[in-house]
């Protein structure tokens, strides 16, 4: 270092330390107000949220399947802890920004805390890693299990911007498919190719029609672009990914019609691409697969 | 290569042409000014898209004849998924990627070590350039035929794979897209590199680890990575390209018939571009938000006149986030097909970057805890992001439940929680950082007053934009629809969706007083002393704005942590890292 | 407080003052004008540099390794294997190993200060790279005759997309033994530039290793 840079740095050293003796107390203008303000804006962000939580002014529709139940009890659990965890954070904030605000004090010197961090860690684990342990369950219930041999198929087939829904007829066979035989002007819109015996008796709807109380397993396709089904009261999504059959199962146990939409970003005609879910009891199920099968024969 | 100047002219800074000074600097200060003023540009275009967006979810009828580009007057379905792909490009990329990295990072990273420049002068000025014909390839997508493309920001395939076939916007829109992210990623990938390298070889002498600003900390987490993400993006990129322009098969796969037409594909995965691009943008969400963590850190300790509580924890969790971020990326992929025994796997890690998050969180509270707080605008904008921060990290723990996954997915609650967290809160950490860090940047203090109703204004819109999404996704609103005509539930939603657009326009006009504030201080702004906070670190050791080479012929050396407030028995309530015991007792005897 | 109280901007004459005087004495010390100078870069971040550079690098090819394999295993996949595979491969990867040793020796013969001797082999050194990108050049034509090209099938992509990604990293790899060779670097240091060169050599010859065995194997 030169010494003339050495000079220069003393300069700025003495320039940058205070000569503020100790104690003396100075205090920053303005603070009050702003803390006063910014204190009573996240009581009001917390007192609102709560406030909307609590009276279910917007509550989801209810569930039509017993998973779903077991979703919602999972997403009330989570509710319960974060807002929990959201209400002392931001009061927590707001009643520091009130108390600690500038009045001339000299702040505390604390650099640190090693047994509160241990704790508040330790809690963190416990609270987020259980709450996903937990979490685990309602998936797993849905997800990690076949359907049952009794279930009901229907196949989903998505495109560019129509949910198609195939019924495998009395036979149970779903018949071959060719993408070369897609027309949907022409009534194909899957491509069934009618010199297999097993797609001739294929009953090929818009909506999807299901008894209650059955479980149904749906084999979920897409033609063209990544799709999804999405039925809020079923609680259940899944993408239709092209060049994969992807399977999961429900049972609704209320009758009803629900709608289907796609929550994938598919093309321009994304937001218009929905259909319907029907649960119908089994007796006019079978009214409706007789129809189907009568339509087709003529 | 650059001719090489002669000694005489070197020595006289003053004559250094404009296009060297200003266009074509070394200088990491200008080049962070340079990439602060582009991300401006880039925030300001992603504004107007978006409130294009709020006002066709809300009127999607009213006649707009004096906008040319709509027929009529009318937002068509695919100009509206055009602006959701460009806002969402724009704003991920180009604003918060750059402005809290590049911008601040550059400016700040060389003075917060002591360093008088960045190790590779000449990459960072290239990394910028690179960064700016990025963006001009992305914005010529608006003007091509077809316009930009339609398959927003994370361009899924097939939709972004298989040309124009797919839809309007995805012929020429989609590759422009694709080489601006391409150049983008380069860019990014040699400003990593350089980051990296100034941090571990460049530090002045005594600049430990430990003292280093937890600026710098996050800025380094942050930087390694975008090296290891942008890598990724890049070959992501580069296979996307070639399925769409040389008919390759990477992601496509076979047997799709679009318009009709059967496509030539055979046997290609979507869900490796799902897998490919989360591991990049998952991390990105980090990139983001890790510097507004470092800033706020910063400033609630320098405006609270106390250090920061836990310092090493929260330099600790800096990197456990980071780390984790890496880990997490299939929890975007829950519904995708993937197997659901993967998903358990990604949601328990994604669960588990919670416990960082809240250990920073219980340590910002320590923070403020017994301080003396100062609350000007770079503090409230600090705290804004907390309570942000807290908000929208509590409704990621809804989304990283696989089972809840099942009905919030691709629901306006996902874009509640990322703009929140992703978006509002790194917002506030760059608009906390301006206002800290403005006086020493341009040698002038931003107008106070402007800057608290600035903030006042912001926070509270910002919550009336985004909180009532939460509930339009609990109730099965879909995002990225054009128009509530498609399913009949989504009708009953209007309400929400209007007040949430009412204050968007309200939010962004309240952005134009910090315009006025940034642009008018500029030139008019009191003159600002070198260390107008009170703060300790090494930028504010320098006058302001700092020489050329940051320090002159001083030399800096480091003598203790960045954040000695109020010491018990030092004379004042901070200590600048730069003091030596022996100047501080020479001081203090003065 | 009492900085405010200062006149401001009394820090900053005192410092532009030291930084004026020094300037004009220290001026030679960086040649390129508007940056402070080579000089107060150390070394080591060069070596530093590079070898964060080549973390990017080893992300970029995992990606790329990562694709093939699942794209490789998935069902569906429509996936043959090449229908011929090059048999000059081998020769490209002997040329590349080789040009690993040339070019330890270039800088062995560097440190112990016999300058032709370095040159020679340095000058090796690239020769072998260009005509490993030769060679490559070579099974490329070898392939397109046999009637394979990039979009023939998922293999032959990934096959193109490897070489050609490698390729230009090499070509990149010629250029800087290129430029240590004539441009001589300055700033840096003949010993630093060449370790950089090797660190950068080696390791592009180490990912090939790796993506040929990965093609190899594939082939088997």
């Amino acid at each position: 270092m030169s010494p003339a840079g050495r000079h220069v740095y003393l300069d700025a050293a003495r320039d940058l330390c205070p000569r503020i003796p100790a104690g003396t107390r100075r205090r920053e203008r303005g603070s009050t107000f702003a803390s006063v303000l910014l204190a009573l804006l996240l009581s009001l962000l917390v007192l609102i949220t709560v406030w909307i939580f609590a009276a279910r002014v917007f509550p989801a529709p209810s569930s039509i399947t017993a998973i779903g139940d077991q979703v919602d009890r999972q997403y009330a659990l989570t509710l319960w802890i974060t807002g929990a965890i959201f209400v002392l954070a931001q009061l927590g904030f707001a009643w520091a920004i009130l108390r600690f605000r500038d009045r001339g004090q000299r702040a505390r010197f604390v650099p640190g805390n090693s047994r509160l961090e241990f704790a508040w860690t330790v809690a963190a684990i416990i609270l987020f890693l259980g709450l996903g342990v937990l979490g685990r369950r309602a998936w797993a219930e849905s997800r990690f299990t076949p359907p049952s041999a009794g279930a009901i198929q229907v196949e989903v087939t998505e495109s560019q911007f129509v949910f198609n829904f195939r019924y495998p007829g009395p036979d149970g066979k779903f018949g071959r498919l060719d993408p070369r035989l897609i027309s949907p002007s022409t009534g194909n819109p899957l491509g069934l190719d009618d010199n297999d015996p097993a797609a001739r008796d294929d009953v090929v709807v818009p909506q999807l029609t299901v008894p209650v109380n059955r479980q149904i397993a749906l084999l979920i396709r897409s033609q063209d672009v990544v799709h999804n089904f999405f039925v809020r009261e079923l609680r259940l999504q899944e993408d239709a990914v092209p060049g994969m059959i992807i399977s999961v199962h429900f049972t609704p146990d209320r009758l009803g019609r629900y709608e289907i939409v796609c929550t994938q970003l598919c093309g321009l005609g994304h937001y218009r691409m929905h259909s319907y879910l029907n649960v119908v009891a089994a007796s006019d199920y079978q009214a409706f697969l007789n129809q189907q099968q009568q339509a087709l024969r003529q | 290569m650059k001719s090489r100047v002669d000694s005489a002219q070197a020595a006289a800074p003053g004559q250094i042409g404009f296009v060297r000074r200003c266009l074509f600097s070394t200088d990491h200060k200008v080049i962070g000014i340079q990439y602060f003023f582009l991300a401006l540009f880039a925030v300001l275009i992603g504004i107007v898209l978006s409130l294009f967006m709020r006002f066709h979810l809300v009127w999607p009828a009213a006649h707009l004849s004096w906008i040319p580009w709509l027929s009529g007057g009318l937002m068509t379905p695919e100009q509206y998924l055009a602006l959701v792909t460009m806002h969402g490009t724009l704003m991920v990329f180009f604003v918060l990627t750059v402005a809290p990295q590049s911008a601040f990072g550059n400016y700040f990273l060389p003075l917060q070590i002591g360093a008088p420049e960045m190790a590779f002068p000449r990459l960072n000025m290239l990394s910028f350039w690179l960064t700016f014909v990025a963006l001009l390839v992305m914005l010529a997508a608006f003007v091509v035929p077809g316009g930009a493309p339609i398959s927003g920001w994370t361009a899924y395939t097939p939709l972004s794979s298989v040309g124009s076939v797919a839809g309007p916007g995805e012929g020429l829109g989609q590759t422009l897209w694709i080489a601006s992210i391409g150049i983008f990623c380069i860019a990014s990938l040699l400003g990593a590199l350089n980051f990296i390298s100034t941090t571990i070889d460049m530090r002045a002498p005594g600049m430990t680890l430990m003292r280093m600003p937890l600026t710098v900390w996050a800025w380094f987490v942050t930087a390694i990575l975008s090296l290891l993400a942008f890598a990724v993006l890049l070959a992501a990129a580069i296979l996307l390209l070639l399925d769409r322009s040389a008919g390759t098969s990477f992601f496509t796969p076979a047997g799709i018939v679009l318009s009709g037409q059967l496509q030539p594909h055979a046997g290609g995965s979507p869900l490796l571009w799902e897998h490919l691009f989360w591991f990049f943008g998952h991390p990105e969400v980090y990139i983001a938000i890790l510097p507004g963590m470092g800033v706020t850190s910063h400033v609630l300790a320098n405006f609270s006149r106390k250090p920061v509580f836990g310092y090493k924890a929260m330099a600790i969790t800096l990197c456990a986030i980071g780390f984790l971020g890496f880990l997490v990326w299939g929890h975007h992929m829950f519904v995708s097909g993937m197997s659901p025994y993967s998903s358990i796997a990604f949601s328990l890690l994604t669960m588990s970057i919670g416990v960082p998050s809240a250990i920073k969180t219980c340590n910002w509270l320590g923070t403020i805890w017994h301080g003396k707080l100062q609350l000007k605008s770079p503090m409230l904008f600090s705290l804004g992001f907390v309570s942000v921060f807290v908000t929208g990290g509590l409704s990621g723990l809804f989304l990283a439940q696989p089972a809840l996954d099942n009905m919030l997915h691709g629901t306006y609650y996902v874009v509640a929680h990322f703009h929140l967290i992703m978006g509002v809160a790194a917002i506030f950490g760059i608009f906390a950082a301006t206002y800290l860090w403005f006086p020493k940047m341009f040698g002038r203090a931003m107008n106070e007053r402007l800057g608290q109703i600035h903030f006042w204004l912001t926070f509270v819109g910002a919550y009336c934009i985004f909180m009532p999404m939460h509930f339009i996704g609990i109730e099965g609103g879909i995002r990225r629809y054009s128009d509530y005509t498609g399913a009949n539930y989504l009708a009953a939603l209007q309400p929400l969706h209007r007040f949430s657009t009412i204050a968007a326009f309200a939010t962004a006009a309240a952005q134009l007083i910090f315009l006025f504030n940034l642009f008018w201080s500029l030139r008019k702004g009191a003159p600002a002393s070198a260390n107008p906070w009170n703060a300790t670190t090494l930028e504010w050791a320098t006058p302001s704005p700092p020489p050329r080479d940051n320090f002159g012929a001083w030399k800096p050396a480091v003598y203790r942590g960045p954040y000695e407030y109020s010491v018990p028995g030092a004379a004042a309530d901070f200590i600048p890292q730069h003091l030596s015991p022996a100047d501080l007792e020479a001081a203090g005897a003065d | 407080m009492a900085i405010g109280t200062l006149p401001n901007r009394s820090i900053g004459h005192g410092r532009h003052a030291g930084h004026d005087g020094r300037g004009a004495g220290a001026g030679g010390d960086h040649p390129s004008g508007d940056t402070p100078g080579g000089a107060i870069v150390p070394p080591r971040a060069y070596v530093t540099g590079i070898t964060v550079a080549l973390g990017a690098v080893l992300m970029f090819f995992m990606a790329l390794v990562s694709a093939y394999i699942v794209r490789r295993d998935m069902p569906l996949s429509g996936w043959l294997p090449l229908a011929v595979f090059p048999r000059i491969l081998w020769l490209d990867t002997l040329l590349l190993l080789a040009s690993s040793f040339t070019l330890s020796r270039a800088r062995r013969l560097l440190l112990a200060g016999r300058d032709s001797g370095f040159r020679f082999w340095w000058k090796i050194t690239a020769g072998l790279g260009i005509a490993f990108l030769a060679g490559q050049l070579i099974a490329w034509r070898e392939l397109a005759a046999a009637g394979v090209y990039l979009a023939t099938n998922p293999s032959s992509s990934f096959f193109f997309v490897f070489t050609a990604t490698h390729g230009l990293h090499i070509l990149g790899g010629i250029a800087a033994l290129l430029w240590v060779m004539f441009r001589r670097p300055r700033r840096l240091g003949l010993a630093t530039a060449t370790e950089v060169a090797a660190i950068y050599w080696h390791f592009m010859d180490g990912i090939w290793l790796f993506l040929f065995s990965l093609l190899l194997f594939a082939k088997a």
